[in-house]
C-alpha cells in the first residue's frame, strides 16, 4: 500500500500551479500586443517562466495523487469552478499600465512568499521555490522599473498608471488569506504564513508608488473567492480559449 | 594583466562527476549535444548536463533546466536520446533535475569563450553593476535595451562604442 497523501498537499500544489498557470495564460495575451518588440518579449518570457512554474507544481500534484492524471490533464481537463487560483491573476490584461499595477503586487508578494518557501520541510517544493525566486526577482526589477518609469512619467502616463492601480488594488487582499488547509500546511512547515506577509509587502509598495509620485489606493474594497473555486466571468472565457484544443481534439499529441 | 580563473565550487563538482565517471566515452558523446538555440554551446558548456549513470542496462542521463518555462528542454532531452539511441544505446532515460537549481556558475570556462565567439556577452557572475562588455569590440560602454532578450536566459544590450546591439546571457 502506498503511504497516505495528504489531501491539503495536493490541493495546495494545484492552487499554486493555478496562481501561475493563470496568470502565465493572461500575459500570453502581450504576445504581438505589446507597447514594443523588446516589451513583447519581455512579457512573453515571463509568462513562460510562470507556465514552467505552474508545470512543476502540477507535476508533483499530480504524482502525489497518482490517480491517473497527468501534469497537462490538470491544466487542460478542468472546468473554472475547479480552479483556486486568487482573482488577481485572472483579471483581463487591461492596458500596460494596468498590466504593470499587477506585476508589482503579485511579484512583490510572490518574492517575499518563494524567499520563505525555498526553506519548506517538504524538498520538492523547496527546490520548485529556489527555481522560481531567481525568475521572480527578475520579474519584480522590471516590474517596479515600469511603476516609477510611468508613474513618474508624463501626465497621460501618471493617470494612467494611477488608474491601473486603483482597478487591481482590491484584489491584492486575497494574497493574504490562508485557506484552511494551508494552515495545516504551515504548522507542518511545508507552506507559508501569508498573513505575516502583509506589513513588510506593504511598506514595500509603499516605497515604490512614492518613487513613483503614485497614491496609495484606500483600502475601501476587496474581492476574494478564488481559492474557493468562485472566479470572476472572465475566467470561464480564458479557460475556453486555453483549453480548446484538448476540448476538441481529447488527447492530441504533437 | 593575467589572471587567474576561478571555478565556482559547483561547477567543481560537476567537473569531478565528469572526470571521476566509469563512463568516458558517452561524457564525449554527448559534447556533441548543443542548445538548440545557442549551436555553439554543448549541454555541458551549458551546465545543463549533470551527471550520466547507469542503473542495470538501462542509461540515466541528469539534466537541470535552466529557466522554468524554456522551451528547447524538450528538444535538449530528445537530442541526447537521439544521439545515445544512434550509437547503440537503446535503453536511456532523460531525467530533469530540480536540484541542483541550475545557475549560470554551471558553466564552463570555455562554454563562456564560445558564447563570446558567437556574439553573446557571457554571464559576468561578480560583475553585478559593474558594464557589461560588448562580445563585438570588447568596450565595456554599454547600455542595457531591455531585461529579456531573444530569449529567457538574455537580455538586449547597445554597445556605446560600436553602436551594435548585442545579447548578453544573463547571471542567475
Amino acid at each position: 500500500m502506498r503511504p497516505l497523501v495528504s489531501q491539503p498537499l495536493i490541493d495546495y500544489c494545484i492552487a499554486q500551479g493555478d496562481d501561475a498557470l493563470i496568470f502565465g495564460q493572461r500575459m500570453t495575451e502581450w504576445c504581438y500586443s505589446a507597447p514594443f518588440l523588446e516589451e513583447d518579449l519581455a512579457l512573453a518570457n515571463v509568462a513562460l517562466d510562470l507556465i514552467g512554474r505552474a508545470q512543476m507544481f502540477y507535476q508533483y500534484a499530480a504524482e502525489l495523487a497518482d490517480d491517473g492524471r497527468s501534469a497537462d490533464d490538470i491544466a487542460f481537463l478542468r472546468d473554472a469552478r475547479s480552479y483556486t487560483n486568487l482573482l488577481i491573476n485572472e483579471l483581463p490584461r487591461g492596458d500596460f499600465a494596468f498590466s504593470m499595477a499587477r506585476f508589482l503586487l503579485v511579484d512583490t508578494f510572490n518574492v517575499l512568499y518563494l524567499e520563505q518557501l525555498v526553506n519548506s520541510s517538504d524538498s520538492r517544493i523547496a527546490a520548485i521555490a529556489a527555481k522560481a525566486i531567481k525568475e521572480s526577482r527578475y520579474h519584480l526589477r522590471r516590474s517596479r522599473d515600469w511603476v516609477v518609469r510611468l508613474g513618474d512619467g508624463t501626465e497621460e502616463s501618471h493617470q494612467r498608471m494611477q488608474k491601473g492601480l486603483e482597478e487591481v488594488w482590491g484584489y491584492h487582499k486575497e494574497l493574504f488569506i490562508e485557506t484552511a488547509g494551508e494552515r495545516e500546511l504551515i504548522a507542518s512547515g511545508v507552506a507559508v504564513d501569508r498573513e505575516a506577509l502583509y506589513s513588510t509587502w506593504s511598506k514595500q509598495i509603499d516605497t515604490v508608488l512614492a518613487e513613483a509620485t503614485l497614491q496609495r489606493p484606500e483600502d475601501g474594497w476587496k474581492v476574494v473567492g478564488g481559492r474557493d473555486g468562485i472566479h470572476t466571468e472572465h475566467l470561464g472565457h480564458m479557460l475556453s480559449e486555453m483549453q480548446y484544443l484538448q476540448r476538441s481534439y481529447p488527447g492530441v499529441e504533437w | 594583466m593575467n589572471t587567474i580563473p576561478l571555478v565556482s565550487e559547483a561547477q567543481r563538482e560537476r567537473q569531478l562527476r565528469r572526470s571521476d565517471s566509469a563512463l568516458p566515452e558517452l561524457w564525449t558523446l554527448l559534447d556533441s549535444v548543443t542548445d538548440p538555440e545557442i549551436p555553439v554551446v554543448s549541454l555541458w558548456d551549458l551546465g545543463v548536463l549533470q551527471d550520466i549513470k547507469k542503473d542495470g542496462e538501462r542509461l540515466l542521463v541528469e539534466i537541470t533546466p535552466t529557466y522554468s518555462g524554456c522551451p528547447a528542454m524538450v528538444e535538449m532531452a530528445s537530442e541526447i536520446e537521439k544521439t545515445l539511441t544512434a550509437a547503440g544505446y537503446t535503453n536511456v532515460e532523460v531525467v530533469s533535475l530540480l536540484t541542483p537549481t541550475w545557475t549560470t556558475d554551471f558553466m564552463s570556462t570555455q562554454g563562456r569563450e564560445k558564447l563570446r565567439e558567437y556574439g553573446i556577452a557571457p554571464p559576468a557572475p561578480k560583475a553585478q553593476g559593474k558594464k557589461i562588455a560588448c562580445p563585438q569590440c570588447g568596450s565595456t560602454d554599454s547600455e542595457l535595451i531591455s531585461e529579456f532578450g531573444s530569449t529567457a536566459c538574455k537580455a538586449l544590450y547597445r554597445c556605446g562604442d560600436c553602436l551594435e546591439p548585442f545579447d548578453y546571457f544573463k547571471c542567475i
